[in-house]
């Protein structure tokens, strides 16, 4: 029988405060197999290892059990332990007696009881692991970034100079994502074009970075360092090198659309150019206003275009790419105005939207810079900004802060004072949450010196008043009751992830969280990568993020993915299924449970195969399968019922 | 078939006018109401603390009896009848516990409560039983050039599970009346409280609501205002006394019970004998608008 | 004012009482103050309604008891049905006029109401004052 050493972690008061761990391993000494046990304040600390290493020398151990914290923390640095010592590292078996024993129990005799059984139950298991070897695939030197905002063009860029090929796949006609919608940027004041815009210019001439925009993802198909990806690029009617942008096409067209880039502040027609940046610099005709793509309906922007760069016969196209690492930046989108009830529902036409504003602000906007309502182009005096439109709402909207409305906020309300010198802005805010660099001196100098109003209290309601809007607030420092009559309300809205997030992580299966953001592998430590192996994250498809915040966390990004891509070869663990050929009847039941695709049927044997590299050893081809054919390698079936066995024949109740 | 209603205590006096005119309209749209017998207060006001078992047993002990009379549906007419039975029924629909208890004090009621009675507001019955276009079908004097501002006030939309329409957004009364050809104007307050009880304690705070919510529905155009709540109704109407006392700018609006006006619209009529529980006499409006019979003949 | 605040304080029973005949946890409110931003009848209030939350997590229960506010709180729901955490305010003040009420604590006598009144007002007004307001 295989020699087992067992190793029980206090973790300072961690475990050993809930679990008698000098108890356990008294009884789990007598336990059969068992050739050495002890306990360790710190076992993951260097002389914690060493006592470990030094067992495995002594006693000639062929087995490891560490009873500590989840296999998530240390189970790679204990597999390294085992390998420093001779032995293969799938000897290893964690159990884990912290986060799901001593951090979830608070009676001594019973946790410590669990924790018996926990023990046990590993050491059964790890009585049969076989000796296993990693499977290694080959690595495609290649990224793919999803999402053409600022977070996704600085991971683009940082990959592309670190000189591997990046590809950059955005939904809309052009890059720069809501940044370039931004009028200044808080709290340096810059003009968000201006610093974007030289980035953009850059990713669209970097000779390691392909550009597909007008593109969403098709399908993800593979596994880390070996993706196949197909990317749909709607119909391209205007050849992008063709055009020369003389805009003869967009004054033929008879079709108004509201703008998209303008938040409906202004019109477009059906076929334009997104804004004077764009990149790539190109008309785009948008199909689904265009009044039809048959030259009988209209087709007087092909008619006046010189350069003969439109056709309407063009198609759809799926390209296919192959890439070694994914980054997801799909960004974020406001949260729905019409779903503001007390605020309207966004049927008055002088309340609206924290972008809107921006716009509005911004010298390339609808009012070319000057602060003018949209119902009757009057400046408005009186401006109510309202903080928290939608956030910190658990009950009815979203239960988490935005973030960066509070500074945002803060920026229009001074840009407001900036361009309007007698007109007065009130903030009605619930906390101001100023805590970046350079934030809170912001916020002060506004206040002290620019006349921003600040009011703490929520809005309850605005109703229409004359040609105002009146706005019912409180005051909770002075327990006054506000109104308002104001000439604009502009809405600090929440944010969430944007709009078409949900179906890639349907598509892609990517852990998100019950808002819907990317999960990140660990809050903490792995922030920049996703739970599936070869996926990364940046910007706030991961969670609402300012400027700052977003290209950190691009950099970051880009710093894992580029070294991934410096690998020959990647590894692929050996904890994979297995199919028992001589039981396998061929039903194919396990191959539509597959997930990942890793399983098909082998026309010549009849039976069904494994592709080892595919499989990720989740186990649901196993619980299918109606012949118990299909087994995971150390998580056989007889391994499971051993360890069943030790729970099903003891009480916990009782002493053990 | 008849609809069984229950009237609740305001109807048979000072909204005898709101009993009468629904009525005749529901009889004009091929639907006649039978009262239910033996009805009892329902207690008006629902109990909002935790320990409030005695404080549900009037309107529990309705359900009772509209049960043992064959009732399936109970069309209630006032708004705050409607919240107190309807959150009632729940009360012990949704509580075994509390089913127990209750049925400790119903032991000289004929049956045991089984939550067969469906508890419904006038107003959906209109909507989704009739259908505000068989309504419209039926309308022989319509309501055209009226402009109407529909009050809701608080109970027949809030709290959110038991409003008869969207809580925050709703248009069931606006809609009936664009079915009888009037002109509905939504107007800004009319989801506000009229300051309700204080009517006695505090008249001063309800004059000041009713200023306020009389002059929202002005500024919108509105020539009057509809409710089904015989509590705003009062406030709405006979505080405009005292608003107009407080408030020397106050200019007095009429106000009706919705079924009043839908009585006028489906034929049925409206009787010269409802004008004394009006304080502000709707009859020049009526006439204005074509709406009276002397006028029309 | 000087309010000395203790462990006692935290742990006022009256404070216990309030939660538990209303089955509101006062500490979910974070004082946004849409509550009093919201309510129709605030400008006749002495103390507003997050305050009403607010003295209730000071434990100054006394305060809240005897206050205009609860009696002038006319119980439209509006503050309940805007709360982002969830809080029926409307339940909280009903407690604290419930707490009251039991002492005989109110503010009509139903024997007071004058004769103007019982000739005028509905019945529905008279049932909703004397359960709502008479101790």
């Amino acid at each position: 029988m295989k020699k087992i050493g067992v190793f029980i972690c206090h973790c300072g008061v961690n475990i050993g405060e809930i679990v008698d761990v000098e108890k356990l391993t008294r009884q789990i000494a007598n336990y059969p197999g068992v050739e050495h046990v002890e306990n360790y304040m710190f076992l993951c600390s260097d002389p914690g290892q060493n006592r470990i290493k030094q067992a495995i020398q002594d006693k000639f151990l062929e087995g490891i059990v560490v009873a500590a914290c989840s296999p998530v923390l240390h189970e790679s640095t204990f597999q390294n332990v085992l390998e420093e010592s001779g032995l293969n590292k799938y000897q290893l078996e964690i159990a884990n007696i912290r986060e799901q024993c001593s951090w979830v129990h608070t009676d001594r005799v019973m946790a410590t009881r669990k924790a018996n059984l926990v023990i046990k139950t590993a050491i059964e298991k790890l009585k049969l692991n076989e000796s296993l070897i990693p499977s290694t695939a080959p690595l495609t030197k290649k990224a793919m970034v999803i999402g053409g905002g600022i977070a996704g063009i600085q991971t683009a860029l940082d990959i592309a100079e670190g000189g591997y090929e990046v590809i950059l796949v955005e939904k809309k006609p052009s890059i720069g994502g809501h940044m370039i919608q931004l009028s200044e940027t808080f709290p340096t004041l810059d003009c968000s074009q201006c610093i974007l815009s030289p980035k953009m210019v850059a990713l669209a001439k970097h000779k390691n970075i392909k550009l597909y925009v007008n593109s969403e993802i098709e399908s993800i198909e593979g596994f880390i360092g070996n993706f196949d990806v197909k990317v749909r690029q709607k119909a391209l009617y205007v050849n992008p090198d063709v055009c020369n942008m003389c805009g003869d096409c967009a004054d033929a067209c008879p079709v108004l659309v509201p703008a998209e880039h303008e938040e409906g502040l202004a019109w477009r027609k059906a076929i334009y150019m997104p804004f004077p940046q764009a990149i790539p610099a190109t008309f785009t005709l948008d199909e689904d206003s265009c009044l039809g793509l048959e030259p009988i309906a209209c087709g007087k922007c092909r008619e006046r275009c010189d350069a003969k760069a439109i056709s309407y016969d063009a198609k759809p196209t799926i390209f296919k790419e192959k890439v070694g690492a994914v980054v997801l930046a799909t960004g974020y989108d406001l949260y729905p105005i019409e779903k503001i009830a007390e605020y309207g529902y966004g049927k008055y036409p002088d309340v609206i939207t924290s972008l809107q504003f921006e716009r509005i602000l911004s010298a390339t906007g609808p009012t070319h810079g000057e602060v003018r309502r949209p119902s009757d182009g009057k400046v408005p005096k009186e401006i109510v900004f309202i903080q928290c439109t939608g956030s910190r709402d658990p009950e009815r909207h979203l239960p988490y802060c935005s973030k960066f409305c509070c500074m945002y906020t803060l920026k229009h309300a001074k840009l407001y004072k900036h361009k309007v010198h007698d007109g007065q802005p009130y903030v009605f805010y619930i906390d101001i949450r100023a805590g970046g660099k350079r934030y809170e001196e912001f916020v002060q100098q506004a206040v002290s010196e620019e006349e921003v109003v600040y009011v703490r209290g929520k809005v309850a309601r605005i109703y229409p008043h004359g040609d105002q809007l009146r706005v019912f607030g409180i005051d909770t420092l002075s327990s006054k009751r506000i109104e308002v009559d104001a000439d604009l309300v502009v809405l600090a809205m929440g944010v969430v992830p944007s709009y078409g997030t949900d179906k890639l992580i349907h598509e892609l299966k990517i852990s998100s969280d019950s808002a819907g953001f990317f999960t990140e592998a660990h809050p903490k430590l792995r922030p920049v990568e996703s739970l599936q192996a070869g996926f990364f994250l940046a910007g706030s498809c991961q969670g609402p993020k300012d400027i700052p915040d977003s290209v950190s966390q691009a950099s970051g990004t880009a710093a894992k993915v580029l070294a991934l891509l410096s690998h020959d070869e990647i590894q692929h663990s050996p904890i994979v299924a297995t199919v028992d050929q001589d039981h396998c009847s061929g039903c194919g039941i396990c191959i539509g449970l597959c997930p990942y695709g890793a399983r098909e049927k082998d026309p010549r044997l009849g039976v069904v195969v494994v592709n080892e590299i595919l499989c990720e050893g989740c186990g649901a081809c196993i619980s299918g399968c109606p012949s118990g054919a299909a087994q995971q390698k150390n998580l056989t079936d007889m391994q499971i019922e051993n360890m069943i066995h030790i729970i099903a024949s003891h009480s916990i109740s009782s002493e053990i | 078939m008849n609809l069984a209603y229950y009237p609740g205590c305001t109807l048979k006096n000072h909204a005898s006018h709101f009993e009468q005119s629904a009525i005749r309209a529901m009889e004009k749209l091929g639907m006649p109401m039978t009262e239910m017998k033996d009805w009892v207060c329902c207690g008006t006001v629902y109990s909002q603390t935790t320990d409030d078992l005695m404080l549900q047993l009037a309107s529990i002990r309705n359900l009772l009896r509209a049960e043992s009379q064959g009732i399936d549906e109970l069309a209630v007419l006032c708004s705050m009848c409607y919240n107190t039975i309807r959150r009632a029924k729940d009360f012990i629909d949704k509580d075994k516990e509390n089913l127990r208890k209750v049925n400790q004090f119903m032991y000289k009621e004929p049956i045991e409560y089984s939550g067969r009675v469906k508890v419904t507001h006038l107003l959906p019955i209109l909507r989704d039983r009739i259908t505000f276009e068989k309504v419209a079908e039926k309308v022989v004097n319509a309501l055209t050039g009226l402009k109407v501002g529909a009050y809701y006030g608080c109970l027949l939309v809030r709290p959110e599970a038991y409003a008869i329409d969207d809580f925050e957004d709703p248009s069931i009364i606006e809609d009936l009346f664009t079915a009888l050809g009037a002109d509905s104007r939504a107007f800004p307050y009319r989801l506000e409280c009229c300051g309700a009880y204080q009517t006695i304690t505090r008249k001063d705070v309800t004059a000041k609501r009713t200023y306020e919510l009389i002059n929202s529905a002005w500024e919108t155009g509105c020539e009057t205002i509809v409710t089904s709540c015989p509590l705003c109704a009062f406030n709405l109407d006979q505080r405009q006394k005292l608003a107009q006392e407080t408030f020397h700018t106050f200019r007095t609006m009429p106000v009706f019970y919705f079924t009043e006006l839908m009585s006028i619209a489906l034929g049925g009529g409206w009787d010269e004998d409802w004008v004394r529980l009006h304080e502000i006499d709707p009859r020049p409006l009526l006439r204005e608008k074509g709406l009276l019979p002397e006028v029309r003949s | 004012m000087r309010y000395v605040i203790s462990r006692k304080k935290m742990h006022n029973p009256l404070l216990q009482k309030l939660q538990e005949l209303s089955g509101q946890n006062v500490f979910d409110c974070y004082q946004c103050g849409n509550c009093s931003s919201g309510c129709a009848v605030v400008e006749y209030m002495d103390i507003k309604p997050n305050q009403v939350l607010r003295l209730a997590q000071l434990g100054a229960i006394d305060e809240i008891l005897a206050s205009e506010t609860i009696w002038i709180c006319s119980t439209c729901l509006q503050c309940s049905s805007r709360c982002p955490k969830g809080i029926d305010v409307s339940r909280v003040m009903e407690a604290a006029r419930t707490i009251n009420l039991r002492q005989r604590i109110g503010v009509v006598e139903p024997t007071s109401v004058s004769e103007e009144d019982l000739r005028d007002v509905p019945p529905i007004v008279l049932v909703s004052v004397f359960r709502k307001l008479s101790g």
